[in-house]
């Protein structure tokens, strides 16, 4: 493994600018460690020749000293973001060849700051699921394994490639989505950091929607320096997203003082859910105890809705996207499979191009937005969805960041957990109410499973409050001293 | 005035409810920068918005929204500041994103009000319902290839109001004078050209039939009709078949129709249980559409002067008759014209000549008074001759005629024409002298009591001058000489 693998993104961008090693140099070490990691499955398109021509172009900036602020950074991009002239298929058949006439805002943003990119990382298909393991290019699998066990572990999802490649050294960092946990989950899962901002705070522009009010663009990374750095640069208002929010965006990097002393951290009573397992709840106790040695004080707070999150989440993320997915038709792009009419095309294409958990949620959605059905369903989630964002609101006046675990279970066994999608959906418990109220949250790498897989702890902040997010989770990272490397 | 009718079993009253589309004027379309000219090369003014790529959205055009506000405010209706945007969804080729962008239980204008001026004078007050902003759907063409349907998404995006009436319509006639009204509102405002033919304006007729005074019978939905004649004809076609089914005994189905216009009938699309559940939800692309109230109110100041008012205005100001009121103020145009001729001259003169020799003579020609070869200006000073008795109201016809086929101006042609109206009594008396000297009859005959025959000696004369004779003077000394 090269060193330059080895470097965070801050580190490497430092190292750039002061000319200790050329962009290309960078690039080549992680276009080679991508080479020599092919089994994990983490690139779905590899963009060999694209990164040595925008890192070219990088050393030709840094040389005349006009480096941006990602300038030269090698980084790999979910393969829900559209990039322009480049395949984006969200893992799924149906986009099959579909090769987009515009990059993503988000991604835009990215490359303006100079930024390389390295390819195109898998995900579950249209990202829906917790496991990676519904993407139509095969499962990924995680970089780490179980002490004393060689079986493949999920990197979960829906970012898993993203967070496999991060956490393999295969990019410096990686843009995810997150929708129900799709970004801090699969980080936790893979050792990395995780993040979500506010919804509205990244631009939708662009990004393959998913469930258009939860969709959050976020970065993964391996430090939280290194995402509150990436944030910056793919933060900020889009006119070309009417939920993007008309509000500046802060120097994320600047409120990592590492100083939390006096900042109340709520302890939410109702996430100590049952069958909770107990390294779990250890890491989330050591947790409490390292905000209270760094001088914040833990709070015993109350989110009653909590419970109905998840049913609420399912229901309103497969509603929207039986909608969003509509488009996939077979008349203008990707997939199709002709029919003696246009409904047999319709039913052709869309039975040969979507996956089983696809079909599954745009069956759910239909059903709950269904005349007769809509009331008792759709409606009441909405209502449930605001009473658990007055739940945060309630709270955060009386503490400024809550503390969970971010999952209640380490990275499990490819099809450990497949036959029940229920046990799947459990995964995101602890990650859906922070979607649901659209809330920045981070996931921390902060200790070990006793089979030494790791866990991550979960920082949820205010509303557009990234900063004191991030604060909290530099402490926790500082505390938690997370050095643990995956063994492949 | 009664508008039941009388069928073999007893009277009927007819229940007619219309909902309009109207395509908002603008240059482009309702939540994508792309362009709504008509006539395109198809699928040239699409965007991939309008297309539906994967992780395009829609941001909603601010000028739509002003339209739809002002034409609420020329409908007198409500104005919801908070308005919601939906999902309608359903499958087909030419809806790219698989859902059309409507405004469901949230629309952006409320209750309103139409007055109708009927024919005989009376006048009716039609409810508005609501108004909301939608999106278009593309065009599938049928016809293009023996197997496939081509699908064209140039119109895919554009804004259209739907404009929903009470269901307070009693006649095909008054749908008609409400179509009328309310497209002559739209243009007023600049909101909707009102373009039937190239379906700026359409409209789906609800129409149902009742005993009088009795409850609402079962409706039948007769879609997209697209001019006011169809959308009489439909009705009337429809009531017919409702009455007929009702007499023999049978029920009406709820049901979708379609109005074919070279058969002149009706038939049926699809019945309620074959109906689409279009799963409308909030369209979570897009924020509740908030309207800033002092913004309205500045848009209700600036409105322009609408038909009702303008009416009034003409009857008060140039003491116009109510009719000829009406016929000026259905196109803004031809008020504008009318007012242009009017001003400093006299009104009612001026409501004749546009009425009459204008309309009738654009109508020939087939032209719109936009493009009328005399303008107001030249009809006006047309007018100025008349009156400063440089010609008379017979020679102004014929130098009228004269400026359409040269563009010409009147004074020119009066002057290349010598068409200058005689008002010496000398030369008129000695033509006078030389008609009646020729029809010594005649004179006899009306000196003896035959009076009709003075009309004949006006035209007699009138021709012996070339039609140039003041009239008026003519008269004067034609009469005394008959007196002898």
């Amino acid at each position: 493994m090269s060193a330059l693998t080895r470097l965070t993104l801050v580190e490497a961008r430092d190292g750039l600018r002061a000319r200790q090693f050329s962009a290309r140099e960078l690039t080549a070490a992680h276009l080679d460690a991508m080479a020599a990691a092919r089994s994990l499955n983490a690139f779905v398109t590899e963009t060999p020749e694209h990164a040595l021509a925008q890192a070219a172009a990088s050393d030709a900036r840094l040389a005349r000293g006009e480096g941006g602020a990602l300038d030269g950074v090698p980084l790999a991009i979910k393969d829900l973001f559209c990039t322009k002239d480049i395949l984006t298929t969200a893992c799924s058949r149906i986009l099959d060849g579909f090769i987009p006439p515009y990059e993503s805002t988000v991604t835009a943003k990215l490359w303006d700051a100079g930024a390389v990119m390295l390819g195109k990382t898998s995900l579950d298909e249209f990202a829906m699921g917790s496991s990676n393991a519904t993407s139509c290019y095969g499962p990924v699998e995680n970089p780490w394994r179980r002490r004393g066990d060689n079986r493949p572990l999920v990197p979960g999802g829906s970012s898993g490639g993203s967070a496999a490649a991060v956490a393999a050294r295969l990019a410096l960092g990686a843009t995810g989505t997150d929708t129900g946990g799709s970004i801090r989950q699969p980080a936790s899962f893979c050792g990395v950091v995780g993040m979500k901002p506010t919804y509205g705070r990244c631009s939708r522009w662009g990004v393959i929607a998913f469930a258009s009010s939860l969709d959050h663009p976020g970065p993964i990374t391996r430090t939280v320096r290194d995402a509150a750095l990436m944030l910056q640069t793919m933060a900020g208002h889009d006119p070309k997203d009417a939920t993007s929010a008309p509000i500046s965006v802060p120097d994320f990097a600047a409120s990592l003082t590492g100083d939390i002393r006096g900042l109340r951290i709520g302890i939410p009573q109702e996430y100590r859910v049952d069958g909770m397992p107990h390294e779990i709840e250890a890491l989330w106790r050591r947790g409490v105890e390292w905000i209270r040695d760094a001088g914040a004080e833990p709070v015993e707070i109350s989110l009653p809705m909590t419970k109905y999150a998840l049913a609420t989440y399912y229901i309103i993320a497969p509603a929207e996207a039986s909608s969003n997915l509509a488009r996939y038709d077979g008349v203008r792009f990707g997939l199709r499979v002709p029919g003696d009419s246009l409904d047999a095309m319709y039913e052709n294409t869309r039975a040969a191009g979507f996956g089983a958990e696809v079909k599954r949620r745009i069956l759910i959605g239909t059903y709950v937005l269904s005349a007769g059905y809509y009331d008792a369903y759709y409606v009441r989630a909405q209502k449930i969805r605001t009473l658990i964002a007055r739940d945060f609101q309630e709270a955060f006046t009386r503490c400024d960041a809550i503390l969970t675990p971010t999952t209640p279970s380490p990275a499990f066994a490819l099809g450990e957990k497949q036959d029940d999608p229920i046990t799947m959906y459990l995964n995101d418990v602890f990650t859906v109410p922070a979607d649901l109220a659209g809330l920045p949250a981070i996931s921390v790498p902060a200790g070990l499973s006793d089979d030494g897989l790791p866990l991550g702890l979960h920082v949820i902040g205010r509303a557009f409050d990234e900063e004191t997010m991030f604060r909290v989770a530099g402490a926790i990272e500082s505390a938690a001293a997370f050095t643990a490397e995956p063994q492949r | 005035m009664s508008n039941l009718i009388e069928g073999r079993t007893g009277p009927w009253e007819v229940v007619i409810g219309l909902e309009t589309h109207a395509q908002i004027v603008s240059e482009a379309k309702l939540f994508s920068g792309a362009a709504t000219a008509f006539g395109a090369e198809p699928n040239t003014q699409v965007s991939t918005v309008d297309a539906a790529f994967p992780g395009m959205l829609p941001v909603i055009n601010r000028h739509c929204v002003e339209q739809a506000v002002k034409t609420g405010l020329g409908l007198n209706a409500r104005i919801n500041l908070v308005s919601v945007f939906d999902r309608k969804n359903y499958f087909y080729a030419d809806l790219p994103a698989g859902y059309q962008i409507s405004q469901y239980k949230s629309p952006v204008v409320g209750k309103g009000e139409i007055e109708l001026d009927m024919p005989d004078g009376e006048t009716r007050r039609i409810g508005i319902t609501r108004l909301h902003l939608e999106q278009d759907a593309g065009k599938s063409l049928h016809d293009q290839h023996p197997t496939m349907t081509y699908v064209d998404l140039n119109r895919a995006g554009v804004a259209l109001m739907e404009i929903v009436s009470e269901p307070d319509i009693r006649s095909a006639e008054e749908a008609g004078v409400y179509v009328r009204k309310l497209r002559s509102i739209l243009r007023y405002l600049g909101t909707c050209d009102g373009n039937m033919e190239e379906g700026s304006l359409r409209c789906d007729c609800n129409v149902s039939v009742r005993r009088p005074g009795g409850a609402l019978g079962t409706r039948a939905e007769i879609k997209n009709v697209n001019s006011v004649r169809f959308v009489m004809q439909a009705i009337e076609y429809e009531t017919r078949r409702q009455i007929a089914i009702l007499e023999d005994g049978g029920s009406i189905v709820q049901e979708t129709r379609l109005y074919d216009s070279h058969r002149g009938e009706t038939r049926s699309m699809r019945s309620k249980e074959n109906d689409f559940d279009y799963r409308y939800f909030p369209d979570p692309d897009l924020l509740p559409l908030e309207l800033d109230a002092a913004w309205v109110e500045s848009l209700k100041r600036d409105l322009p002067e609408l038909p009702d008012a303008k009416k009034a205005r003409l009857v008060a100001d140039y003491g116009l008759s109510p009719y000829d009121a009406d016929v000026l103020v259905a196109e803004k145009s031809h008020a504008d014209y009318f007012e242009a001729v009017a001003r400093g001259r006299d009104a009612k003169l001026a409501a004749n000549w546009v009425t009459g020799d204008l309309f009738g003579a654009l109508n020939k020609i087939g032209a719109a008074i936009e493009t009328s070869p005399v303008s107001a200006a030249a009809l006006g000073d047309l007018l100025d001759l008349i009156q400063d008795n440089t010609i008379s109201g017979r020679i102004a016809k014929d130098v009228f005629a004269a400026m359409l086929e040269t563009g010409k101006s009147a004074g020119t042609i009066v002057a290349e024409r010598g068409l200058r109206q005689v008002t010496d009594a000398g030369p008129i008396e000695a033509a006078i002298d030389t008609v009646l000297a020729g029809n010594a009859d005649k004179v006899a005959e009306y000196r003896a009591g035959k009076d009709k025959l003075y009309g004949f000696f006006v035209g007699q004369v009138m021709k012996e001058t070339g039609g140039k004779a003041n009239p008026a003077l003519l008269n004067d000394l034609l009469r005394k000489k008959l007196a002898g």
